[in-house]
């Protein structure tokens, strides 16, 4: 894929409202801002199904995997709901990830752009699994790397995703980044 | 509850919203020539039974599929859990 | 301060001494002391007043099932009322006050209840305070609501947190006893994950107040050691101070972990308390058994205690109630307190037992056949009459009895879902029934398997079969096996102030009146007597009640049946359900892209569901919002104004059948809308009632960004799922919300375009005849960065929405206000918003109140007839088209100084006010800026036909009745010019 980087003037904020990216360490706990990533829903349309998944093995090198799973290189595909996935990207390299995708899927899919309908917290340590067991009802101590699931987080929607060994990603709802983050802290300094 | 969704698995009906009646996918035909009355019954008409009951839960918290949903109002036994689209299509709703 | 009560051994710690106040005495303690082993054993035997008649009490138990000894622990902030003093865990400094008494718990002044008891029988308040009628607002409620109640709360916030946890296992067991401990071996060794939790601070259940060996050594020894081997296997997760409350559907089940109730207070930052939600495959009730007592005349004098109670002071807390005592028992276990209290020094005065053939002893002596059937000692038992065999009395002198009448499986948990336990005849005792919470195993005295030997062997049995683990069990320890041996024994013939229920006060002479009054069925009995109502759910009387029931009734016990348990097992903490979700944190709170630049601007905001949202923004020298709020659409409307409706539902709806799909949601035409148009659209209901409202823009063959209100965005998003999954599936349409994806401005008024000239990048051209009114597009901004740009308006000026992806939000905004400094650019909030749309008639959230239809919102015509979509059918009813329809009319006072109300009533000039002349309501009001007076939409009979005509606005409620005509909704540019320009 072709990268586009626009030289428009405008200065982005994260969704903290900062200009850096937060991170907070509390008992071995490290939560972590994550603003740096372009993001892209990608839904099969009626019949379409195959030629999605073609086009998107053959433009990005991943299969699109089926429920929960994760395929990842420097572009990550994670399931969203029947025939439909959400495509991560670096920011920086792909902010216009959307019409990228848009233009190798033509009409077999419909692309949305996500990016900001999202914040992303990386939530690492060994005491992960504390944490995690405060805030959301995944069985993320069973939880294979590399796996994604929604779950409910305070009331918000939010994907889970085992990034690594004691490191998670939590995706949610971006106008809600500060109670989100609140929760996420609370958690961290709550966990034993 | 639980629910055992046919994608993802046994999920916490706490991430579901509860919408009703499954009788609600098989929406009365407009043209028909009872359709004022059809219609009526559609809206407002329900068994409301004290065991079996055919629901619609919404995955709100999760991947956003209706599923119908087969579980005895009484005991709370979920016997079936099936993807409202793929009850639909076997219904014959199509477009 | 002596402990005289003391005795040797027990589980405290005499290297650690505590000091805490009762009362306000001080006394010491050591850790591992309850409060009430503290106080038993620096004889302190009162600890409170009974509820209704005030009676001096002191503890029956030693355990979460106490009825009396429950005190207010704390002060302040962290005040608890009605605690149990058996399980409030000693700690340094602990405060405890008693309740229920004034002045004192030696001279309690409302004790003349007692004298009284008479006219204060079971259900008493059904046939008193009923005359004469009018005293009982002034007198009776005001005295009643004084004397009610236990215990009392500071009011002051509650200073500590609470978590809500999640945790999935393979077998959860109930109850770290010998039963429980020995499935969590079972299961643990086998690999599986399990959860092993005890409400106790210590695991070990009844052998920690028993003096049984397993494998021929003290039992401790035994159960340390298999703490130390679970504790080293990181598949089991103990869980001590953890109540299980509750069996909920499917496996799931609630506790209480009380993290920091043994502490002065909790560590920085941690949780008081954490209600876990606990996923199981599979549960072992492993809950142990409760003993209960036996009814006879005055009973519940404190000293008289459950025999099991006695022996657990005396072994587990090293503490006994008094240096002589008594034992009154139907059973052999009975003897065990006895032999127990003997053994450190306790003088044995007698053990009573009713039974003719009772074992005898060596070392105290054993009456046979015999009962005791009163008691003497106003504040403490000094004495207890006994009933001999033949007959004859004695007197015995004593400062305790234990009383035993045998024990109860605590069968509760397998109730939770309707199950009704089965009575079995040779424990004469409930057991388990058949309808078991699926998933769920008992074992152990739960079970109705009273020995340690059967609780050990069940245990490992129930977690082998639950988990369905294969290859041989590993042989069961050594221990006791003894059989059950008891002649059912409820209470003493001929008794009357008996007590069954301590904490609620309920006698046998209750439930003989209950009776007598018709009450038959065992819930009326609970109902009408409360026995069993009281936070202890009758755990040491339901038995007592049931037995007398059955004799009044000829029945067996059996056939009277039981109630039903219900959760939480033991009360439960309003703060621990709450977990997180208090104050500020009580729902998420979303802010809009703009919210950091609107808070430095100083606006203020307003809560819309769960959005933060500007309302308006003063400047220096406004002191009243309306000086905001005039100026800011004043401004809009004579120059430009910028407003973030970010929060406004954004659905992004792609897919070959989009157009189709629309056309079946919105009422009105959408199939052939225009690539890069903008449409109004109205949804219905099924119901013909109108739902919601919004827009439409087609920026694509196959591709439209839907909005909706703020405050029905997540609602329209399912119902437009529903539509898509369930009544079309072969529609090829893809749907997902973009609300927070875009950060959305209106840029409103005459100069609006000139504004955003000076962003939009000069390659597109939004002059009126390339971007007409409706219309709609991708564009650049700011040198390239994507955006989209809707010209609608809601206003009712010429007028654009722009979006950004929301990052960009801020940084757009504060770039607009800059480049528009020359324009006087004027950030508006929610009630301009609102001020505006009212002044041009549009609808939003008070006109589509849930009871409205197209008709009425004057969009009748608008439901097209030649297609169907959601409500079309429906609203063509003929009760919803009737001549005098309800129909959206403007409302202005006849003098502009006078209010409109929202929610005032339209009445006609003269004549009733009354609802059977009401001719409509007004939905919205607001003060014009523009027309310099008040203004109203309403809805009116017939309104579209009167135009004109003078009537009354009316809201009794507020005192208010104004002179109105009735104007066109379209108070500004009726005619639609600006929007046109």
């Amino acid at each position: 894929m072709s990268v586009v980087k626009s030289m428009h003037s405008l200065t982005p904020i994260t969704a903290l409202g900062g200009s850096e990216p937060r991170v907070e360490t509390i008992g071995g706990v490290t939560c972590r801002e994550v603003p740096e990533v372009a993001l892209a829903s990608v839904t099969a349309r009626l019949k379409h199904e195959g030629q999605t998944k073609t086009a998107l093995k053959k433009a990005v090198g991943l299969t699109a995997p089926d429920v929960g799973l994760v395929a990842s290189k420097t572009l990550t595909i994670f399931w969203m709901g029947p025939d439909q996935w959400m495509v991560e990207a670096p920011f920086d390299s792909h902010e216009d990830l959307a019409a990228q995708l848009k233009a190798l899927t033509k009409d077999h899919a419909s692309v949305a752009e996500q990016t900001d309908a999202w914040t992303r917290f990386d939530v690492s340590g060994e005491n992960v699994l504390n944490v995690m067991e405060l805030l959301c009802n995944l069985n993320t101590r069973q939880m294979a790397v590399d796996a994604v699931s929604r779950s409910s987080i305070h009331h918000l929607g939010c994907f889970v995703r085992h990034i690594s060994a004691d490191h998670f990603g939590i995706y949610g709802p971006r106008a809600s980044a500060g109670s989100l983050h609140h929760a996420i802290i609370t958690a961290m300094s709550s966990a034993r | 509850m639980i629910i055992n969704h046919p994608l993802l698995g046994p999920r916490d009906s706490a991430e579901f919203t509860y919408l009703g009646d499954a009788k609600m996918i098989e929406r009365p035909d407009w043209e028909s020539e009872t359709a004022a009355q059809d219609f009526y019954e559609y809206a407002y008409l329900r068994d409301n039974p004290a065991g079996i009951h055919r629901e619609l839960w919404f995955h709100e918290g999760g991947d956003r599929s209706y599923l119908v949903v087969t579980r005895d109002t009484v005991t709370h036994e979920i016997s079936n859990v099936e993807l409202a689209r793929d009850v639909a299509r076997k219904l014959g709703r199509s477009k | 301060m002596s402990q005289i009560n003391r005795l040797e051994g027990g589980q405290i710690d005499r290297n650690q001494p505590l000091n805490f106040k009762f009362d306000g005495k001080s006394y010491a303690g050591f850790a591992g002391d309850t409060l009430a082993s503290a106080l038993l054993a620096n004889d302190v035997r009162l600890m409170g007043r009974s509820f209704k008649y005030h009676r001096p009490r002191g503890p029956l138990t030693a355990g979460s099932e106490e009825p009396n000894a429950i005190v207010e622990l704390r002060s302040g902030n962290r005040q608890e009322p009605n605690t149990r003093a058996t399980t409030a865990e000693l700690y340094e400094g602990l405060t405890a006050k008693s309740q229920n008494r004034w002045p004192s718990l030696a001279f309690d002044a409302m004790a003349i209840n007692d004298r009284f008891s008479n006219f204060l029988t079971a259900g008493f308040y059904y046939k008193t305070f009923m005359w004469p009628a009018v005293f009982w607002e002034k007198v009776y409620e005001p005295i009643i609501r004084k004397a009610a109640g236990l215990g009392s709360l500071s009011l002051l916030d509650d200073p500590d947190e609470y978590d809500k946890g999640f945790r999935h296992t393979d077998l959860l067991i109930i109850g770290a006893g010998p039963s429980g401990l020995m499935a969590a071996l079972t299961a643990g060794r086998a690999g599986s994950d399990v959860i092993l939790a005890d409400e106790d601070f210590a695991f070990g259940g009844r052998l920690n107040s028993e003096t049984f060996a397993i494998n021929d050594e003290a039992s401790d020894v035994w159960v340390q050691a298999t703490i130390a081997e679970l504790s080293a296997m990181s598949n089991v997760r103990m869980m001590t101070r953890t109540t299980v409350i509750g069996a909920f559907d499917h496996g799931i089940y609630g506790a209480v972990e009380r993290v920091s109730d043994h502490l002065i207070m909790p560590a920085a930052g941690k949780p008081r308390q954490i209600l876990w939600r606990i996923y199981a495959a599979k549960t072992i009730l492993a809950a142990g058994a409760t003993e209960r007592p036996i009814a006879f005349e005055n009973n519940d004098r404190p000293g008289i205690m459950l025999a099991s109670a006695m022996r657990s002071y005396a072994n587990r807390w090293a503490a006994t109630p008094a240096q002589r005592v008594t034992i009154f028992t139907n059973n052999d276990d009975g003897h065990s307190t006895a032999a127990d209290l003997h053994a450190k020094g306790v003088k044995i005065a007698a053990v009573i037992d009713s039974r003719a053939d009772a074992p005898r002893s060596l070392d105290y002596e054993v009456v046979q056949g015999a009962q005791v059937v009163d008691s003497k000692g106003r504040l403490g038992v000094k004495f207890v009459e006994v009933k001999l065999a033949d007959g004859s009395s004695r007197t015995i002198e004593c400062g305790a009895l234990g009383v035993s009448g045998g024990w109860n499986p605590n069968v509760h948990m397998t109730c939770h879902q309707r199950g009704r336990p089965t009575w079995n005849e040779s424990l004469a005792a409930f057991v388990p029934g058949g309808t078991l919470p699926p998933g769920m195993t008992v074992t152990g005295a739960a079970n109705g398997d009273l020995s340690t030997h059967m609780a050990l062997k069940t245990g490992a049995a129930a977690a082998k079969a639950a988990l369905g683990l294969k290859g041989r069990s590993a042989k069961t320890p050594t221990a006791e096996d003894a059989p059950v041996s008891q002649t059912p024994f409820w209470y003493v013939e001929g008794c009357s102030r008996a007590w069954l229920d301590q904490q609620n006060d309920v006698t046998v002479k209750d439930v003989k009146l209950s009776h007598q009054e018709g009450f038959r069925s065992v819930e009326h009995l609970k109902r009408y007597t409360t026995l069993g109502m009281a936070t202890d759910q009758g755990k040491t009387s339901n038995m007592g009640g049931l037995a007398i029931m059955a004799e009044l009734a000829g029945k067996s016990i059996p056939e009277v049946g039981t109630t039903i348990f219900r959760p939480p097992y033991t009360p439960t903490s309003i703060g621990v359900l709450a977990g997180r979700m208090r104050g500020k944190e009580f729902h998420p709170t979303r802010l809009t892209p703009s919210h950091y630049w609107a808070k430095e601007r100083g606006a203020v905001f307003v809560e819309v569901g769960n959005w933060l949202r500007a309302q308006w923004f003063p400047i220096a020298g406004e002191t009243h919002w309306r000086e905001s709020v005039d100026r800011e659409v004043t401004a809009t409307r004579a120059s430009v104004g910028v407003c973030d409706c970010t929060t406004l539902g954004k659905i992004d709806v792609q897919g070959s059948d989009a157009a189709t799909f629309l056309n079946k949601v919105y009422c009105n035409a959408f199939a052939k809308l225009a690539v890069g148009k903008v449409r109004y659209g109205l949804m219905l209901r099924e119901d013909g009632i109108a739902m919601d409202d919004g827009t439409a823009g087609r920026l694509a063959e196959d591709h439209f960004v839907v909005t909706t209100t703020t405050a029905k965005a997540a609602a329209v998003y399912q119902h437009l799922e529903f539509v898509r999954q369930c009544l079309y599936p072969d529609l090829d349409v893809q749907l997902i919300s973009t609300t927070e994806a875009w950060a959305q401005y209106a840029v409103a008024g005459p100069n609006s375009r000139a504004l955003l000239q000076k962003i939009v990048d000069p390659e597109f051209d939004i002059s009126n005849e390339a971007f007409p009114f409706m219309g709609c597009g991708n564009i650049t901004v700011c040198g390239g960065l994507r955006a989209r740009l809707f010209r609608i308006s809601f206003s009712g000026e010429l007028a654009f929405e722009i979006a950004v992806p929301s990052r960009y939000g801020d940084a757009l905004m504060r770039r607009l206000m800059d480049v528009g400094e020359e324009f006087n650019v004027t950030p508006y909030g929610t009630e301009a918003l609102g001020v505006m749309r009212i002044e041009k008639g549009h609808a939003a959230g008070n006109e589509l109140n849930g009871t409205t239809s197209a008709l009425n919102l004057g969009m009748g015509r608008m439901v097209s007839k030649k297609k169907d979509s959601i409500g079309s059918t429906l609203s063509e009813r003929a009760g919803m088209n009737e001549e005098n329809a309800l129909m959206q009319v403007g409302i202005q006072p006849l003098d502009p100084a006078d209010k409109i109300t929202s929610g005032g009533h339209l009445m006609a000039a003269d004549g009733p006010v009354d609802a059977a002349h009401d001719q409509g309501y007004v939905t919205s009001a607001a003060f014009s800026p523009t027309l310099s007076s008040m203004i109203g939409l309403g809805m009116l009979k017939d309104g579209g036909n009167r135009q004109g005509e003078k009537m009354r606005l009316v809201s009794p409620l507020t005192d208010l009745t104004v002179d109105v005509e009735i104007v066109s909704a379209h108070f500004v540019d009726p005619e639609g010019e600006r929007v046109r320009g």
